[in-house]
């Protein structure tokens, strides 16, 4: 579903990625974990259409077609979806407002009818119960004043709503307390399924274990440097990033492909 | 512009000073009299020029300079019955005083259904048949003020909207004052002015609008002054779509009693050169006041909006949100002034101006000043100016919204806050309507679903 080959990219005119090679398919679902500033978000960021992230060289292929070469919007309606580390607070634009907006975008892109008021009304009381969502957070503005973990349920609830076909999960897991991680993860994995891949982007083991990954990718200064299966997650979170960094400090590191 | 050129410029406005004390109806001579101040004030000082740090940012030498016809006829016509409705709020069913270029169209207008002892007439018949309830505060309030260009609306003055209602009346229903202008042939202008009196617990809302239905180019200036007696309460809505041509130069004059609440709204989307002065004076203790405003400008619109909120009494609040969206190249300015007097002690007063740039070229202007003489009081300001977010902007695309659509409603978040504290349903509404399909394609205003 997803082929990322010899990604390279510069945020802020400093170079992140440095040659990323991924390859994602259906029903999987990879981890990428790293140490802070290996370049997990920016990588994110470039799969959703982030125009501050410049990408200089190599390509991402989604169902074979060029990824880069689509808007934000496209990308979206095609069926990517990125939970943001840091969900942005609109005031003034209700959660609803914006859901229905989104819901109804990516389904006149399908060439299916919008949903009217009852149906996207129905479709949310589904959805909410797989994050035990709070109504009255649907009826306020998108995030505002919400609490960490408000926001990231909101985000994983947005994703159960718009029903995409590739999930790009960036730090869920940061900042949220084990009750609210159990919420989130549970979420996650009841989207789980044969027609979706999920990339799921952390910088802690812990996620994983409610999240349990099909391969895991660390990341390091721009490239991946280790895969391996969910055990390698394990193995990370006993020895540290300290343990990758050393391996990473000769030249003979070679770009996993998997 | 030549010294020359600006005095025979005010010289043809002193004539038509003249020419107005001249035609103006018989039998009242305090009328007369107010006019002839005004214009003996207009004719000593002239127009504010840029070298006036009120007007610094605003140029009139095109309004003196300019030779526009003081009597245009009307064409009635031209106010089609849809246009009519549009302008109207329809389906609103209210209580409305029609004026076409300045004149005032009974046909096109309705008083019914007030309570009793509420006076809902034109000021030009009220001047007339009450003098008694108008001379006491005609020219009171805002010719006080030094402002030649409301001078000039008083030697000037055509007709407008008289409310007066009495001791612990209420007037449920807004009153919609509606002046339309419209060419005919010459560049038109009108001097509209209008009263409206409160007394004590007396409650009512007032909304004026302005607005031109040719691309005409025409100047409107006008005057409202507002008494709100004693504990009165007085909502206040003004509406500005004159075409891109126009000028249009306002004054409101709010005086507030003990414990009176007046709450105004001043929204300006269109006029190529619009000005508003807003004075409210907090003249009674407990006064509570809020101003604020909203103008969305695009091409080269200059918009200037002061005010000027003077807490003259203890305990007063005032509130004041003014915000501004601009797009092409206009300009907005804000200019806020917050007095608090000597006694005025436990004044609270805050004020915040905000705006949002959709363009490069756009500018905006925000000046807040604070003027405290009293020591014991709750003041504060803020002003922004800033762009539409880029982080938001890409979560809201990230949902799959076009970046015009994302773009459209993140400006109508911006707005929404004050729309949604205009307490006058069918305006908030057919604001809203105006609003957002003017702002970049895609409305549908935000929903509770």
């Amino acid at each position: 579903m997803l082929e990322i080959r010899n990604l390279r990219a510069k945020a802020g005119g400093r170079e992140i990625l440095k040659g990323i090679d991924l390859a994602v398919r259906t029903g999987e679902v990879h981890a990428i974990m790293g140490p802070n500033g290996s370049g997990k978000s920016t990588l994110a960021h470039v799969l959703a259409g982030r125009e501050t992230v410049e990408v200089t060289q190599g390509e991402v292929l989604y169902d074979g077609r060029n990824l880069l070469g689509m808007a934000p919007e496209m990308r979206a309606r095609e069926g990517v979806f990125l939970a943001f580390q840091y969900p942005v607070e609109i005031p003034g634009v209700s959660n609803m407002y914006l859901l229905k907006a989104a819901v109804n975008a990516v389904r006149k892109h399908r060439g299916e009818p919008e949903y009217d008021a009852m149906e996207f009304l129905a479709l949310v009381k589904e959805r909410m119960k797989l994050v035990e969502m709070d109504q009255a957070l649907l009826n306020r503005a998108v995030n505002e004043g919400f609490s960490g973990g408000e926001k990231k349920r909101n985000e994983v609830f947005q994703m159960a709503v718009l029903d995409p076909r590739l999930c790009v999960l960036d730090e869920t897991d940061s900042g949220l307390d084990i009750d609210a991680l159990r919420i989130v993860a549970g979420g996650v994995n009841a989207l789980r399924g044969p027609r979706r891949a999920m990339i799921v982007i952390t910088h802690y083991q812990r996620l994983l274990s409610y999240i349990v990954p099909d391969r895991v990718h660390v990341l390091a200064q721009g490239r991946i440097v280790t895969s391996g299966g969910k055990e390698l997650a394990l193995r990370l979170e006993e020895k540290g990033y300290a343990w990758i960094e050393g391996q990473t400090a000769g030249p003979a590191a070679p770009a996993a492909r998997v | 512009m030549s010294t020359e050129t600006s005095r025979a410029g005010r010289d043809r406005w002193i004539d038509a000073c003249a020419r107005a004390r001249a035609t103006a109806p018989a039998g009242t001579a305090w009328m007369d009299g107010l006019r002839a101040g005004a214009a003996a004030r207009f004719a000593d000082v002239g127009f504010p020029t840029t070298r006036d740090e009120a007007w610094r940012y605003t140029s009139l030498s095109a309004v003196e300079n300019g030779r526009f016809d003081p009597h245009p006829a009307p064409r009635p016509e031209a106010l089609t019955p849809d246009l009519f409705q549009q302008l109207t709020f329809e389906p609103w069913d209210c209580n409305h005083l029609v004026f076409l270029n300045g004149r005032y169209a009974p046909d096109l207008s309705r008083a019914a259904r007030l309570p009793a002892g509420v006076r809902l007439t034109s000021l030009a018949e009220a001047v007339v048949a009450v003098p008694d309830l108008v001379e006491p505060h005609l020219g009171r309030l805002a010719d006080a003020r030094g402002r030649t260009v409301t001078d000039l609306n008083t030697a000037l003055m055509s007709d407008g909207l008289f409310l007066h209602v009495p001791r612990g009346a209420v007037v449920q229903e807004p009153i919609h004052a509606l002046f339309v202008s419209m060419a005919n042939g010459s560049p038109a202008m009108s001097h509209p002015r209008n009263l409206v009196v409160l007394e004590e617990g007396a409650q009512a809302a007032v909304v004026e609008s302005y607005a031109g239905i040719d691309g005409g180019a025409y100047l409107t200036n006008t005057v409202t002054e507002i008494a709100a007696g004693d504990n009165a309460v007085v909502d206040h809505v003004r509406l500005v779509r004159e075409t891109a041509a126009a000028v249009h130069l306002s004054h409101l004059e709010a005086r507030l009693g003990r414990s009176a609440g007046v709450s105004s709204h001043i929204v300006t989307l269109g006029g190529g050169l619009v000005r508003h002065d807003v004075d409210a004076v907090l003249d009674g203790e407990g006064a509570e006041c809020t101003l604020n405003g909203l103008y969305v400008l695009e091409g080269a619109q200059h918009v200037d909006n002061h005010t000027l909120i003077d807490h003259a009494r203890p305990n007063g609040t005032s509130r004041e949100l003014y915000k501004g969206v601009l797009d092409g190249r206009s300009r907005g300015i804000f200019d806020g002034t917050i007095i608090v007097r000597p006694d005025a002690q436990k004044s609270d007063a805050r004020q915040i101006n905000r705006n949002l740039l959709l363009s490069e070229d756009a500018l905006a202007d925000s000046k807040p000043t604070l003027m405290i003489r009293a020591d014991d009081v709750k003041c504060s300001h803020a002003a922004t100016i800033g762009q539409i977010e880029e982080n938001a902007l890409f979560y809201l695309r990230s949902r799959g919204l076009s970046e015009e659509m994302a773009r459209s409603l993140l400006v109508q978040a911006f707005v929404s806050d004050i729309l949604g504290r205009i307490r006058i349903g069918p305006v908030r509404a057919g604001l809203e309507c105006l609003l957002f399909t003017r702002l970049p394609r895609h409305h549908a205003p935000r929903e509770t679903a």
